[in-house]
């Protein structure tokens, strides 16, 4: 077990017991924390379990442990994870027991990234291969040494429920009863994967291991744990970004009851107390000047002004193909601008961090997406080597790109070195919203032309901020970031004449990062609006004119059909409706989805039916599939009606739900998610309603008012005085 | 002292009386699984019953509260129709991240208590104050039709 510890749940221990348990027994300093010792857990009388890998340990009591490398958010990796495994294992389902994975990049980093990540959608399709690889190179092992038990060949036999069967004579062994033998038994080198006909676990709509727990309040997430001695604190960043801690006077906050410390800390204030409310109170006291320093005059118009500007300059060519310029001279040609906001991620469960820093070690406690990240900011700031950094990771209440960074981390981490014992840092909602790392703005500048009824020439100019350049500098190459480009470059229409260009703009003062469907939530926004403006100019139906570019496309062409089928695309509709249809591959899933609004005459959209057509290849929980397309709808849509994050004079002007709103119950329809049979690799899933949402929505308010809206968030006075905007 | 009556036990807490109960339960009592999402009542993450109705309690001070029971989440589950909602909330498969599902529980359980059979006009007008970012709104709907069904 590596020095950072991890975190056990299962349907049988709850976590806050083993969590008050483990504190008991490490008495006050909390050494052990979360760990659940293996011996202990899983092995109780001793000796070593079949641990063939990384992700599957069996004891010899039969119980098998599978160590999950991705973070569990809601969106359902934990069951999915645990489902592959299971399968190609052979393992039956109610044994098994999962464990987070501890910080490692070397065993447990992402396929696609290198390093420990949680995102871009794409834990079942980086993990698939190698988690089946590691499943089955077990259950070979397992067969191999009950074969050498009975001396018979290995493929005489098989493994079902936990056990190896002799098929000839029915003669069993259970997986605990072959550990020991198992252990001396090299891997194969090319394990033998299941056929797909052969899934018993894979494709069933399985319950999901993680949420029993959620419902009766035992769940333990970052922002609950409570390590004996513990201090809580909350803080204020400077307003503007970028600037600093001026003057403060800290003799009122001082004498608000329970306050124990006031402190400055060179760009952020924090106040440490003995419950949530003394910080908060005593930060609401605290007398503070800042030094606001050079984004001081930075505001929205400021901002737009130098996108816009730079979006009218030729980007960094990132897709070409046949001659694009000429064909726009030839055609019958439109020309548009689509704009997207800046958005916060507004995460259910705020940001916030726990951390015990000592002299020669540092614990901390948080939900991240990012495991060995946390590790290293707590690592750097403290100045301890990497293995003095315990980091206990917990489930996480909403990622969608916001715990892709370290910020609440490094934050908490420079509070605790001035606290004796641990403290809780907890950001206000209004911290969370005024000090995220915003979703950029895009803007995207369209051209094309027709001939023939179909897309002769296409030019697409995405400007944007480069969240890669920062994050993952390698994905930045010559000028190109791939995210901001994906589901763009690769758009699935068949044009003959097509460039793709990108042109890095980072914003004045604003941080930028990733959010939920990341580079493709801006661009299938604009790329299947402006289909729609052209299929309107050529007086074509939208479902017609994309079925039509969709010949090379039979995955998404099917998911379009589906989709207009269901939701009776053509059928007479109320006076004030309309219905709207997008199609995206993103993701590596291919997805059609048509939304039907009623606009009335103040320009306030009702949504009244959202349908989607989904083939994302081979699902592992079907229910999870569709669970996370109706939320990931919902968060799409929550955006296009009303997330917009504006400047003015440095700062974010809004502060919390009341102006920075999302959709509520009230104003959702029911969701139809249909599933497309397909024996293709999977795709990610997690973000694709996201990206769906916005253009059929934008594409369904045109049907029911004639008003194209190339911006969001949507505007209603443009829909009420019935103006193109 | 304050003394308060939560999920059937009794407690004497030593805070001001202007501190919201969010953060007794929470930081005082370490009953954790009632969350913090906004501190404005804007959100309902914090939702708790009093006396059986459902209330904001990142607003509510402490003081005001007197003799009137509390329940939370973790204590919802012993009456009938809590735990028929959250047996609804499982077999369903509501939850995602589920940091806001305490606070649609308990603003469920309350919906249920005193309209036994809501339609979607009653869903929406008990339901509209609770935020859920990871849009579990259209199985929330199921879930507590579903447990009326199953009074």
């Amino acid at each position: 077990m590596s020095q950072a510890s991890s975190r056990s749940i299962n349907g049988v221990r709850n976590p806050r017991r083993a969590f008050l348990q483990a504190s008991v027994a490490a008495g006050a300093a909390l050494l052990l924390g979360f760990r659940l010792p293996l011996a202990a857990a899983t092995s109780p009388k001793g000796g070593d379990p079949f641990a063939p890998n990384a992700f599957i340990r069996i004891d010899r009591h039969g119980g098998v442990t599978l160590i999950m490398p991705q973070v569990e958010m809601g969106q359902g990796v934990y069951t999915a994870v645990a489902m592959i495994l299971a399968e190609e294992l052979d393992v039956e389902w109610g044994q098994v027991r999962l464990e987070a994975a501890p910080p490692n990049d070397k065993l447990y980093g992402n396929p696609t990234f290198g390093i420990q990540v949680t995102g871009n959608s794409n834990s079942i399709r980086a993990f698939w291969t190698p988690l089946r690889k590691a499943g089955a190179s077990a259950r070979a092992i397992l067969i191999e040494a009950a074969a050498r038990r009975w001396k018979v060949d290995s493929g005489t036999c098989r493994a079902e429920n936990s056990e190896v069967i002799h098929t000839a004579s029915g003669r069993k062994l259970a997986y605990a009863a072959l550990i020991d033998d198992a252990a001396n038994i090299p891997p194969p080198k090319e394990p033998l994967l299941k056929s797909p006909a052969d899934f018993k676990t894979i494709g069933k709509p399985l319950k999901r291991l993680d949420t029993p727990d959620k419902v009766n309040g035992k769940v333990i997430y970052g922002i609950d744990v409570m390590p004996p001695g513990l201090k809580f604190a909350t803080l204020a960043a400077c307003p503007v970004f970028g600037g600093k801690v001026g003057h403060v006077n800290d003799t009122k906050a001082k004498q608000v009851p329970g306050v124990h410390r006031v402190l400055a800390l060179e760009d952020f204030v924090t106040v440490v107390g003995d419950h949530m409310w003394a910080a908060k109170q005593g930060l609401a006291a605290l007398d503070v000047s800042w030094d606001e320093g050079p984004n001081a005059k930075v505001n929205s118009a400021t901002v737009w002004k130098e996108l816009r500007e730079a979006s009218e300059k030729p980007g960094v060519v990132a897709k070409a193909a046949g001659d694009a310029a000429k064909a726009l001279r030839e055609g019958k040609s439109l020309d548009a601008a689509y704009e997207m906001p800046f958005l916060a991620h507004a995460t259910m469960e705020p940001m916030n961090c726990t951390v015990h820093v000592r002299a020669d070690a540092c614990e901390v406690w948080v939900g991240i997406q990012v495991l060995t990240r946390a590790q290293a900011i707590a690592a750097k700031v403290t100045g301890l080597p990497l293995e003095k950094v315990t980091v206990h990771n917990f489930l996480i209440g909403g990622g969608f790109g916001r715990r892709l960074e370290v910020d609440m981390v490094e934050k908490a981490v420079r509070i605790a070195k001035q606290v004796d014992g641990p403290v809780k840092v907890v950001w206000t909602r209004e911290e969370d919203i005024q000090h995220d790392i915003y979703r950029p703005v895009y803007r995207d500048l369209l051209s094309a032309s027709l001939a023939n009824g179909r897309i002769s020439g296409w030019t697409h100019r995405i400007t944007g901020s480069s969240i890669m350049a920062r994050w993952l500098p390698p994905a930045f190459q010559k000028g190109i970031d791939i995210d901001a480009i994906d589901s763009a470059a690769d758009m699935p229409y068949d044009i003959p004449n097509l460039r793709v260009e990108y042109t890095r703009v980072e914003p004045p003062a604003v941080p930028t990062g990733f959010w939920r469907g990341v580079g493709p939530n801006n661009n299938v926004f604009a790329i299947e609006s402006f289909i729609d403006e052209l299929a309107n100019k050529a007086g074509k139906d939208p479902v017609t004119f994309r079925r039509d570019m969709l010949g090379k496309n039979p995955r998404l062409r099917a998911a379009v059909d589906l989709a207009a089928s269901k939701a009776g695309w053509g059928s007479a509709l109320p006076v004030g409706h309309g219905r709207g249809i997008a199609a995206q591959v993103a993701f590596g899933s291919f997805i059609a989805t048509v939304i039907e609004v009623e606009v009335d005459d103040q320009g306030e959209v009702s949504l009244k039916r959202i349908v989607s057509a989904v083939d994302t290849g081979i699902v592992v929980n079907p229910d999870t599939v569709v669970a996370q397309l109706q939320g990931g709808l919902i968060f799409g849509l929550t955006a296009a009606l009303y997330g917009e994050i504006t400047i003015d004079k440095g700062r974010v002007q809004q502060s919390n739900f009341h102006n920075y709103r999302m959709l509520r119950i009230d104003q959702v329809p029911n969701i139809e998610v249909h599933l497309i049979k397909s024996g293709e690799a999977p795709g990610g899933i997690g973000e694709t309603g996201t990206t769906a949402g916005p253009p059929a929505l934008g594409n369904a308010i045109y049907a029911a008012t004639g008003v194209r809206l190339r911006r969001l968030p949507i505007d209603r006075i443009a829909l009420a005085v019935g103006k193109s905007a | 002292m304050i003394a308060l009556n939560i999920n059937g036990q009794s407690h004497n807490v030593d805070v001001a009386a202007d501190m919201p109960l969010l953060w007794v339960l929470r930081d005082v009592l370490a009953l954790t699984g009632t969350k913090f999402g906004c501190g404005i009542a804007q959100c309902g993450a914090c939702t708790v019953h009093l006396d059986g109705s459902p209330i904001r309690s990142c607003v509510l001070p402490v003081g005001s509260i007197g003799e009137r029971r509390i329940t939370t989440i973790e204590g919802v589950g012993s009456t009938a129709v809590g735990s028929r909602v959250q047996r609804a909330w499982l077999d369903s498969e509501v939850v995602q991240c589920g940091y806001c599902q305490s606070g649609q529980i308990m603003s469920a359980v309350a919906l249920l208590t005193t309209t036994a059979n809501p339609d979607d006009a009653d869903i929406n007008a008990a339901m509209a104050g609770n935020i859920c970012r990871c849009g579990t709104y259209v199985r929330i709907r199921t879930a507590i039709k579903q447990a009326a069904k199953g009074s």
